[in-house]
Order: C-alpha cells, then structure tokens, then sequence
C-alpha cells in the first residue's frame, strides 16, 4: 500500500495493518462483523504473493493458520465471539506449542449469536481464560482506525517475539465504522521476526529456551525434525506425562509473557495526573469517555481516563498507580471491573452496558457529577 | 582382504526404515498386537522406495492411537488436536506447496470430529495424502463405538450392539472427488506399500483407509481374541476388487472386506495449483 | 466545531454510499477529521436504511450522532424514524415528493429537492442520491463543492460518471438557487 491518507473501517484497517507487518497467509470463515477482513485479505493476499483461503469453519481457520506459521509465515484469522469459541481449543495448542499467531475477534452483542451487527465488549475475558488450562496470552484493543492499523503491527511484533497467540480485538462499532488514517513508508516501521534456531539441525533441541524463556523457532523444511506435540512435552518437543515436565513446561510459557508484560503493555492516560476520579474504559467506548472528561472538568470535578490498549496481560500496575476512585465502563456486566479491584486501592464502581451500543457521553458525565467535591 | 557381506535389500530397508524412526522414543505406546506399527513401517518403506526427501516432507496425526505416529516419525511432525490434523495439513501445503505433506490419523479422528475437515479438504482437492487407519473403535478412550463401527458390532458404548452405521470411506472420498482412493487391511502388506508409493506419486486429495486391529478393546468384544484371529479374519474376508461398486466397499458386521484401488485418476488440478493462477490474476 | 449529519431512506436509494461519500470528502479532500457508520440492521433493498457522518476540525471521540444538525431524508418512513434525532433548529432536508412533512416540523429549517424527479429527468433514478449530494453541499457548505465531487469521483465506476456529475450539479445548481433566494 502507498504512504498517504486513506479512508478506511477498522476491518480494512486490520487487514492492511497484518499485510503492513508482514502477514502473508491467512485463513477464516466468514462472519459478522469481521468479514470484511476476509474480503480484504481475499483482495490483496495474492497480490503481493500471499495466500487467502476461506476455510470450512472457524477450527479449520485456526488449525491451518497454526500450520502455515510452522512454515515460517506470519498468519492471522478474523472472526467474532462465536468464531473464538470454536477456535478456543487449538488456541490452547498455540499456546502449549508455542506458535506465533494472530486472531482478531470483533466483539459484538453476545452470548450465543447476540447482536452480530451490534457493538459489545464481552468477551474480554474470553481472551484470556477462553482455552482450558492456566495460561498467558497477548491481547490488544485499539480505539481508532489508525490505531488499529498502527497496533496490528505491534500484534505480529509481539506474536513473533514471544512465539505466543495475539487476540486482536476489535469491536463491532470500529470495524466497521470509517475514519481517515494514515499508512506510513514500508521501511518506517520496526517488524520483529521469530528467533531462528543458531545450532544446527541434529543439535538445536526444538523446545530449549534462551535466556528470555523464549526458544527459537525453526520452520518445516529446514531439517530441524520438528516434533511439536499438544502433550505435556521436554525441551526435544517429545511427549512427557510427568508433573515434573508439567511444572517446568507451563510455568516457562507463562512466565515468558508474565516477565515481559512492561514492554507488552500499552495504555492511554488521558488527565488522569490530578484525578479524584478515573474512568476505566476500553475500545470505542473510551472515546465517550473522553468526551465526558472533558466536560466534567468544565463542571470542575477531577476526572481521567485510563485506557488499557493492552488488555492481556493486564497493566495493573498503572491501576496501582493512582489512589483515585475508579469507574470501570465496559459494555458488558463486568469483566474488566473485576481485575481492576483486584489492584485499586480506594472505590471501583462498574458502569456496565449490556450490549448494542457505546455509552453515550452524557451517562458518563452523569456517573462522574456523584464525584464532584 | 574382507569383503563385508553384502547387505539384503531387506536388511537396508530396515536399516532406513530405522533412520526414519524417532528410536530413541521407544517401546511406543501401542499394544502388542496393535496393527499401526504395521502401517507405519508400509508408509516409511514406500518413502524410501519413493526417494521422498524426509526432511521434505511433514506428517500430522490427530489425536488417538493412530494419532501418536506422528511422534515416531523421525521428520517434521505435529500431533494436532483431536480431528484437526487436515486442516493444520492443508495450512502447512498451501503456505509451501514444495513440502510433502502427509495426515496420519484414525478412523474416529478423521471421520468423526474431523469428518468436516475431511469432506471439505477433499472438495477442495488439497495435495495432501490421507492415511487413515480404521480399527472400527476409540481405542485410546477404551473401545466406544465411533463413525466407522460396524452395525451390531460390540463395543463399550454399544453393550447391546451397534445400532449406528458405519461410514463407506471409499464411497465418501470418491463422491467428493478425490483422484486417489485405496483400501487395504494390515494383512496386505505389500499390496498397501504399494499404494502408499503410488499415492506419493500423485497429487491431489488421496486417501488410503486401512483395517486395521485393535485385538485389546475391539477384537476381544467382537469374537476375535487375539491380534492373529483379527489377522485371519481379514486374510480370509478380504476381497479385491478394484473396481467395486459403491455398495460393494460397504463394511459389515465380522463380514466381507472389499480392498483394492478404487481410484486412481490423474490430471486434477489441485487446490494449491488453481491458486497460483489466482496469484497471477491478482499481479496482472 | 463537531457537525452531525443523518441520512435515511430506503435500501437501493444509495443512503449508505452519500454518507460514506460525504465523510470521506471532509477527511481526505477538505482536510477535516470524519467518522463514517452505518445501520447494518436492514441491508435487504426497499428496507429502512440509515449512515451518519460527524464531522470536526479535531479529532472525533464519540463516533455517532447524538444530537444531529442536519437530517436528510428521503423516505417517509426515515422522517418518521429520524426525525427526534435532529437537534431543534437544525436543517432538515428532505426529497420532496416522497416525504410528507407533519406538524413536528415547524421545529427545523427545511429544506425541499424533488431529488428522484430530476434524476429520472437525467436517465436513472439511481442518482438521486448524488443530485441530493448536490443539493446538500450548497445549502449546508459543511463539505467543499470540490472536495465532495472528488469524493464522488472516487467512489463511481468511470461509465457512470457522465450521468453523475449532471446529477450533482443539478441538485448543486438547485440548492444555489435556494440559498440566492434566500439572501435576498
């Protein structure tokens, strides 16, 4: 894509953001309101020699973009909160065998089929807890279009670095909502790409971790006789059911996320330095909070915003940070509300919305004037 | 002066056939008398009479008895999740048509909760081979029935007999249009080795399905005690056929086993090849 | 300043494309910010069809319309739907012919374009939406007469673009007269 201005919706955004990073295969199955990820991708994949194929459902999409990233691509899927439901179970083999993936789920009303068109933010905690086990995950949520082209790049970054799934998340409203952005020049832009193994075939063990818990990654073809298994595995990837292999294999690939989560997280803190009161809010909806900030400090209370772009791992030490009183508004019935109590040391009071649009400025402000010293 | 003596060409299959085993994982998990070891060693040594690069080729299972062969395999090698081996297969092709791709999974993991994959993957025509090892049952959970127990057959979960049906596997690949379709039992040993060597020669979707024991969970329940009754009775209700009709590949209960090679068709595009031309449409 | 447009209709009436078209001119062409959504409930043709644009010289936090200042309609059932949504004293434009206006009116500046009219006068009905394009940049000014027509070239195959730029000037030329009438 030339540098310039362009006007684009968040989905186009995404794709174009992957294609940017380096994304040259992807698989998916259509559904609202990612699909015009798919079209995009379907669009310009093979035009600059990439691969798009629309798959038979959301398992596949993730099963096929797990193998196409043991080839050395970079591959990303799009779906919504159904689709991450069916993909949750191979996300967790991502996890356990360490693949560098990107996933990015336009949230929409839910439970079940919900609102598809609608806007929500539920399934944040999907994103982190959706596979079973104790693991970590990378996810980010920008707010604007731009962003959301400027942070997939940060998604692959991550993905490669720490050879771990991104969950990219989006929301119905900026998927599908148009905003001017800008796309820089190819070269203006740092793109990381997986660790390569240093030994030779034969002598490079395929799960062996460097000093940053994070072992380089060899692609299909290059001789390395990869065995990457789901199983409890040791550092050769060979299957090994003991709790001593267990102990040493997930408390690595969690701490390799936990102990660089200073350089993964990503927040926005908007007049939070004087604040008596600080909004937590994420995606689409912290731009009404902005809004309403503004004009509560016209009315002269004390009010901020925080917002994670971050999601996983949670920043929480910028929630640590402030002794202000917190409000969490998210649109669904508290879920970031939670993790934010978990690290507030005064009030947390969630404004929740349960889904099919964003909070409007004036609910806000109305929550925020109960604040006013 | 000693000339050593010259090796048999037995002797130097099995010493490849070594060369493409993980030995040091062994003893492996299957049970004695289990029928994959057999099928595996027919895949390996067609490789090597194919002269197929291992370091080339890439073989994914699911999960299952038959799912643990990928960790055997001294080659790239990926132990799926249960049913999801095609579709990580086809991800793995599409990105690098070059590789040779190869699935090796059970009847349960490929027809039943990956049946989806397999029906639209052979649609597709992906270049990939399907070995697909049916021994009638979930063998790792204990022996339930799964989509290819025959009708009446006994089975954990079927303690009154088998009310289900079972898939016609070859009927399935056939219908969907894949160009290479076989069946063989672990008792046509050469006859599947060469299958595998012919089918690493084609292109396309190719499946083999082959019968396969399991003398621990399904045998025992269904008349046939041990490995060598399970052997006899494919030896002695196999039938070749290779142009059977569909009818005629259907399984029964303890009945007629139709194997051959059903299919054999040349000259069909495959997924990966209709997309280069994708590829140079959208550069146009 | 932040400027709220609505657009509504019916499906096929080209509701959608003017709001894309006019968000698009005042981000790309006049050099303003713009957000662009649409109603994705009703896509079947001849259902009710809705897209807002916000327009400002900064960025833009809240995306949708809240209060908006212009509403233009092209539907009886979008004035019917729409109408709480413009702010009191806003512009209310409307295609004349297929909207009847209520007592609730009296509430807002109108502004009237037999838009399908003059666009089957060109050859198709189709442009009746570009010929109220027209008609909304020369009563509103919110956009550039220039930056619009970009906008439109952009978005409309070359074969039609003959029949598209009677239609905006048609509706442009319309609007000019009004708004000259006006002054005096």
């Amino acid at each position: 894509m030339k540098p310039g201005y362009y006007f684009w919706s968040g989905d186009i955004a995404a794709a174009e953001g992957g294609i940017f990073a380096g994304c040259r295969f992807y698989a998916g199955y259509p559904i609202t309101p990612s699909s015009e990820i798919a079209e995009r991708m379907a669009l310009r994949l093979p035009q600059v020699g990439g691969k798009f194929i629309e798959m038979e459902d959301e398992i596949g999409s993730i099963a096929a973009i797990i193998g196409a990233s043991w080839t050395g691509e970079k591959a990303m899927t799009a779906t919504s909160g159904p689709g991450i439901s069916l993909m949750n179970e191979n996300i967790g083999l991502a996890v356990m065998t360490e693949v560098p993936v990107v996933i990015v789920n336009a949230m929409r009303g839910a439970p079940s089929t919900g609102l598809p068109t609608l806007v929500g933010q539920g399934d944040f905690m999907q994103a982190k807890w959706g596979s079973h086990g104790s693991y970590e995950i990378i996810s980010l949520y920008p707010s604007s279009v731009q962003e959301t082209f400027d942070l997939m790049i940060d998604a692959f970054n991550y993905a490669e670095k720490y050879r771990v799934p991104v969950i990219f998340l989006l929301d119905a409203m900026l998927a599908h909502m148009y905003e001017k952005i800008y796309v820089p020049s190819e070269d203006s832009v740092e793109r990381i790409e997986r660790k390569k193994p240093t030994k030779p075939p034969g002598e490079q063990l395929i799960y062996e971790p460097d000093d940053d818990l994070i072992p380089p990654m060899p692609s299909i073809g290059e001789g390395y006789k990869i065995h990457a298994s789901g199983l409890t595995h040791n550092e050769k990837g060979y299957p090994q059911l003991t709790a001593e292999a267990q102990e040493k294999l997930i408390r690595r690939i969690n701490d390799k996320i936990r102990k660089h989560a200073e350089e993964i997280w990503k927040v926005e803190e908007y007049r939070t330095e004087d604040a008596d009161i600080i909004v937590v809010a994420m995606g689409t909806n912290a731009r009404t909070v902005k809004t309403a900030v503004d004009e509560a400090r016209k009315e002269g209370i004390k009010a901020g915003l925080l917002r994670p772009i971050t999601i996983w791992p949670f920043p929480y030490k910028y929630i640590e940070k402030y002794s202000a009183d917190y409000i969490v508004a998210e649109i669904n019935y508290g879920q970031i509300y939670h993790k934010v109590r978990e690290y507030a040391d005064n009030k947390v009071e969630l404004l929740p919305k349960m889904g099919g649009e964003l909070h409007k400025p004036h609910e806000i402000l109305h929550a925020l004037r109960r604040y006013k010293k | 002066m000693i000339t050593a003596k010259k090796k048999s060409t037995m002797e130097l299959l099995r010493d490849n056939v070594e060369s493409l085993l993980r030995t040091e994982r062994f003893p492996h998990v299957w049970c004695p008398g289990c029928g994959i070891g057999i099928v595996l060693n027919a895949f390996l040594r067609a490789m090597i009479r194919a002269k197929k690069d291992p370091n080339k080729t890439v073989v994914v299972s699911g999960i299952g008895c038959t799912g643990r062969a990928a960790g055997y395999v001294n080659m790239d090698s990926f132990h799926t999740t249960h049913g999801r081996a095609i579709p990580f297969a086809v991800g793995i092709k599409f990105a690098r048509p070059e590789l040779n791709v190869v699935v090796f999974s059970g009847d349960g993991d490929l027809f039943a909760i990956g049946g989806n994959h397999f029906i639209n993957a052979a649609r597709r025509n992906h270049d990939i081979l399907v070995i697909a090892v049916n021994n009638f049952t979930y063998g790792m959970t204990g022996g339930q029935h799964g989509p290819t127990t025959p009708t009446g057959a006994y089975t954990t979960t079927t303690p009154y007999g088998n009310p289900d049906r079972p898939f016609n596997i070859p009927h399935l690949a056939i219908s969907l249009g894949a160009p290479f379709v076989a069946r063989w039992t672990t008792y046509h040993l050469m006859q599947l080795q060469n299958s595998i060597y012919t089918a690493l020669n084609r292109k396309g979707f190719r499946v083999i399905e082959v019968i396969s024991q399991c003398p621990t969970v399904y045998g025992r329940r269904n008349e046939m005690k041990s490995p060598l009754e399970m052997m006899e009775y494919f030896r002695k209700f196999s039938v070749r056929k290779d142009g059977a009709t569909f009818d005629e590949m259907e399984l029964t209960y303890n009945g007629k086993i139709v194997v051959g090679v059903f299919r054999d068709v040349q000259g069909i595009p495959t997924y990966e090849e209709r997309y280069n031309e994708i590829i140079r449409r959208a550069q146009k | 300043m932040r400027v709220e447009i609505k657009f509504g209709g019916l499906g096929g009436q080209g509701i959608i494309t003017a709001g894309y078209i006019t968000a698009k001119a005042a981000a790309l062409h006049d050099g303003k910010e713009s957000v662009f959504t649409q109603d994705y409930s009703a896509e079947a043709r001849g259902g009710a069809s809705t897209s807002e644009v916000v327009i400002s010289d900064k960025m833009i936090n809240y995306p949708q319309v809240l209060h908006a200042d212009y509403l233009v309609v092209m539907s009886q059932s979008a004035y019917n739907d729409y109408l709480h949504k413009l702010k009191k004293g806003g512009v209310l434009i409307i295609e004349e012919d297929l909207v009847k206006l209520d007592e609730r009116a009296k509430d807002f500046k109108i502004y009237k374009i037999p838009a399908t009219r003059f666009a089957e006068e060109i050859g198709n009905p189709i442009v009746a939406n570009i010929v109220m394009l027209g008609f909304f940049v020369a009563i509103t000014g919110v956009v550039s007469k220039e930056a619009m027509w970009k906008s439109i070239e952009e978005r409309i195959p070359k074969r039609f673009l003959e029949m598209n730029q009677k239609a905006f000037l048609k509706g442009y030329e319309y609007g000019m007269e009004i708004v000259k009438k006006e002054k005096k």
